[in-house]
């Protein structure tokens, strides 16, 4: 039988959350404050975290100087910020015209039956992260499928499906 | 050190390596390059290079635009011809170095094309190609020529004489020479640009802001990401003449964060001109003073209109605001502000190097000069082209492009992305300019240009852009945010059989309320698709409708697959490959596929043994209702 994992203890949650406060604090040290870098600071925090923290966005609005749902409307706006955790490895799907006239659908639904998540969803491990994107630019190779930031052109469902075999097995 | 002793140098580089006796290999590493695998060629090159003992260099290019041959590679040998190889895989590339290296085989059985002098008996002359024959290079003119990480070759090549020339000059006689060029906007509304530019440079106040647009949100297109990874110093050269001719002090680039080489060569290169003295206070010794910084958008596609760019630069959502005033009046921080696209700025360049007389050469008599097109989709060779102006759809598709991908039926081309048109085949003779186009119902938008064949799905096309809009819009105006709801919600009734008679009049009813009720041109122009498919492949909406019936046998609810047990091996190929074990049958036994199950993936089609061709594919309300009356277990 499955063990489950003991629930966190109160200790360990504001243990974490400090990590996370002290972790933001270091990024803002890099800034002035001001309001136009508002998504630069969010875009940094996002690139070391993997996501912004409910907790730093409070931060966040204290030391540009704006209430705090301003820095809500902005992290909820743009599709590259995420309010939740991802997963250690990022598939995105291109659903760009040129992939979608050649076939990215079967490459979304081929992915969606291999990793048991659907577009926008993470595994409940944590290892993959599965989602779609308007267009790379990568149109002339189409379909198109990045896995972390290694662009795979010209690609099947099947060969989607080796792809991710690999990354099990390393 | 002055600037001419800069360009003197980065002369006699250019020349010291072209005449170098060191044979020199020219690879295309832009983003489409390494998703072909021009890593694992670069890799190999390396290796076989250093194994056979041969002192080669390594030049990593921009793209020269044909995709349908990456991974793409020169070899330059001198006194022999330079010969390009595409489609190139690691293990050829023993095969190349030493039959062409070691010794004197330029191996042309592997050969795409030859530039320069020499030629090779047997292979054309690659710009002589159907391909790149019809093709004027302006904006894309050093991109796959020259490195794109060192600002020597572009100097080398003419780069910065554009601006050389520019500040000779006073700023009003530099957008006089922009307007006489007759340039427009290359972002797709086709504003001319000497007329944008009078706006903010006869704006009142001190402080002027510049911004380049690099946020090239079309899906399907990437002319602008291949630009500024394969020549950025030709958009920074542009970019620093509009600043002068207008009297901005400070630039901003807004480039998408999905382009992360671009923004790598980007940084690059604004290093290179900070050390050159393009950069900073008294530019070429001269008044001009000017700095660039550079601003990641975070995944709107909306923040491509104006404001919407000058909003989010400000640090907020990413969401547009009533004209006027106009950017060129109160645009970031309220101040007068100048946008243009990346290609206009390369076109900017290319006029102050070479004149507006050179440049007004080209093209039709409103729509000056060249445009660059991303060609993809179901096309033979897919790629990035630069044609004149007044060029037909016909000659790009057909000459360019080969014809159709796989012999199939050409039935539409789609330009202008989420706000362009689908043209039919009746309209393969129109010119390319920015009237032609929009009388044709379509528009020149940014340059995306794909192409559709019979097995592309006119209502579900519609769909795929409207899901795209209508999760794009940013909410503001009402009719953009629930009217294209609305549109979506009946193209998804119509796709899945569901249609009602009366939709195709409420959708075109719906599409004028969304054109008229928008602020901008994401929702103005966002039941373009729409209407257009409508115009122009009506009968596909109604046999959808009143027949249930997809003649493109691609809308899953419409579709039924089949096994023709008369052809069928029982080879279990198909069955071992469905996803939803929906195909039953054991060996040398008719396979059946239970509809129940069917997921119509289209899996078992593709599959299935062409010699057999066992599974078919059907529509309408016949197909729909075929009763299944073989029974799993029948011996083949």
């Amino acid at each position: 039988m499955e063990i489950s994992q003991p629930t966190k203890t109160p200790e360990i949650v504001r243990e974490q959350k400090e990590i996370l406060l002290s972790q933001i604090d270091e990024i803002l040290e890099l800034y002035r404050g001001e309001k136009s870098e508002l998504i630069p600071v969010l875009q940094e925090v996002q690139q070391r975290l993997g996501y912004l923290p409910e907790v730093g966005l409070k931060q966040i609005a204290r030391y540009i100087g704006v209430p705090e749902s301003t820095v809500f409307g902005v992290a909820t706006f743009y599709a590259q910020f995420k309010l939740v955790p991802t997963g250690r490895n990022i598939i995105r799907v291109c659903r760009g015209t040129g992939c979608y006239v050649r076939g990215a659908t079967r490459i979304l639904e081929a992915l969606e039956s291999v990793l048991g998540i659907k577009a926008g969803e993470t595994t409940p491990d944590l290892e993959y992260t599965l989602e779609t994107v308007a267009c790379f630019g990568s149109c002339a190779l189409a379909p198109v499928v990045v896995v972390n930031d290694r662009v795979y052109g010209r690609m099947t469902a099947e060969k989607v499906k080796k792809i991710i075999a690999c990354k099990e097995e390393a | 050190m002055p600037f001419k002793d800069i360009k003197k140098e980065a002369i006699a580089q250019w020349e010291a390596t072209q005449n170098s006796p060191n044979p020199r290999i020219l690879l295309g590493m832009g983003t489409c390059g390494i998703a072909a695998g021009a890593g694992d060629i670069l890799e190999a090159l390396k290796l076989e290079l250093e194994k056979a003992g041969i002192q080669a260099e390594i030049i990593q290019v921009g793209c020269i635009g044909l995709c349908y041959a990456e991974p793409l590679m020169e070899v330059v040998k001198p006194g022999m011809p330079s010969v390009f190889y595409g489609n190139q895989q690691p293990e050829l590339i023993p095969d190349i170095v030493q039959d062409y290296l070691v010794g004197n085989n330029p191996r042309p059985d592997l050969a795409l094309g030859t530039r320069g002098e020499n030629t090779l008996e047997g292979v054309p002359q690659l710009f002589e190609l159907p391909v790149l024959k019809p093709q004027v290079r302006i904006a894309l003119r050093n991109c796959g020529n020259i490195d794109p990480t060192s600002i020597h070759q572009y100097i080398a090549n003419g780069g910065y004489q554009g601006l050389i020339n520019a500040l000779k000059i006073k700023p009003q006689e530099v957008i006089d020479e922009v307007k006489s060029s007759g340039l427009r906007g290359r972002g797709g509304a086709g504003f001319p640009t000497g007329i944008k530019w009078q706006f903010c440079h006869d704006a009142p106040g001190k402080t002027k802001y510049i911004i380049c647009n690099a946020d090239e949100g079309d899906p399907g297109a990437f002319m602008d990401r291949a630009l500024l990874e394969g020549d950025p110093h030709a958009v920074l050269e542009g970019f620093l003449i509009g600043a002068y001719a207008i009297g901005a002090s400070e630039g901003y680039i807004y480039i998408r964060a999905e382009y992360p080489l671009a923004i790598h060569r980007l940084k690059v290169a604004l290093q290179q001109m900070r050390e050159c003295g393009l950069l900073g206070e008294r530019i070429m010794d001269s008044s001009f003073k000017f700095d660039i910084k550079i601003k990641e958008g975070a995944g709107a596609f909306v923040c491509g209109e104006e404001t919407a760019m000058i909003a989010s630069i400000e640090g907020n959502r990413g969401m547009p605001r009533p004209r006027p005033p106009f950017p060129a009046q109160s645009g970031l921080w309220g101040k007068p502000t100048n946008i243009n696209n990346v290609e206009t700025w390369a076109n900017v360049s290319a006029i102050l190097q070479r004149g507006a007389d050179w440049y007004a050469g080209y093209g039709t008599e409103k729509s000056k000069g060249t445009k660059t097109f991303s060609l993809v989709g179901k096309v033979e060779r897919t790629g990035l082209i630069e044609v004149p102006m007044g060029i037909t759809l016909r000659e790009i598709i057909y000459g360019i492009g080969g014809g159709v991908a796989e012999g199939k039926d050409f039935k539409a081309v789609q330009t202008g992305g989420p706000s362009g048109g689908c043209l039919p085949a009746s309209l393969l003779d129109t010119p390319v300019d920015y009237e032609s186009l929009t009388a044709a119902g379509a528009i020149m938008g940014s340059g995306g240009m794909v192409v559709m064949d019979d097995s592309t799905c006119m209502v579900d096309v519609a769909r795929y852009f409207l899901t795209f809009t209508q999760v794009e819009s940013c909410g503001k105006c009402i009719m953009c945010r629930l009217g294209t709801k609305q549109m979506l919600d009946i193209l998804e009734d119509i796709t899945s059989g569901r249609g009602k008679d009366g939709d195709i009049e409420l959708l075109l009813e719906l599409g004028g309320a969304v054109k008229d009720g928008s602020l901008c041109a994401l929702g103005g122009t966002s039941p373009n698709p729409v209407l257009t498919t409508i115009r122009y492949f009506r009968e596909e909406y109604e046999a959808h409708i009143s027949e249930r019936y997809c003649p493109a046998l691609s809308c899953k609810s419409l579709v039924t697959y089949r096994i023709d047990p008369e052809k069928c091996k029982g080879c279990g190929i198909c069955a071992r490959a469905c996803p939803a074990a929906a195909i039953q049958g054991g060996k040398r036994e008719v396979h059946v596929i239970d509809q129940s199950q069917c997921t119509r993936c289209g899996t078992c089609l593709n599959v299935c043994p062409p010699k057999f061709g066992a599974v078919t594919v059907a529509s309408g309300k016949p197909a729909g209702i075929l009763s299944e009356t073989v029974v799993a277990g029948e011996k083949v």
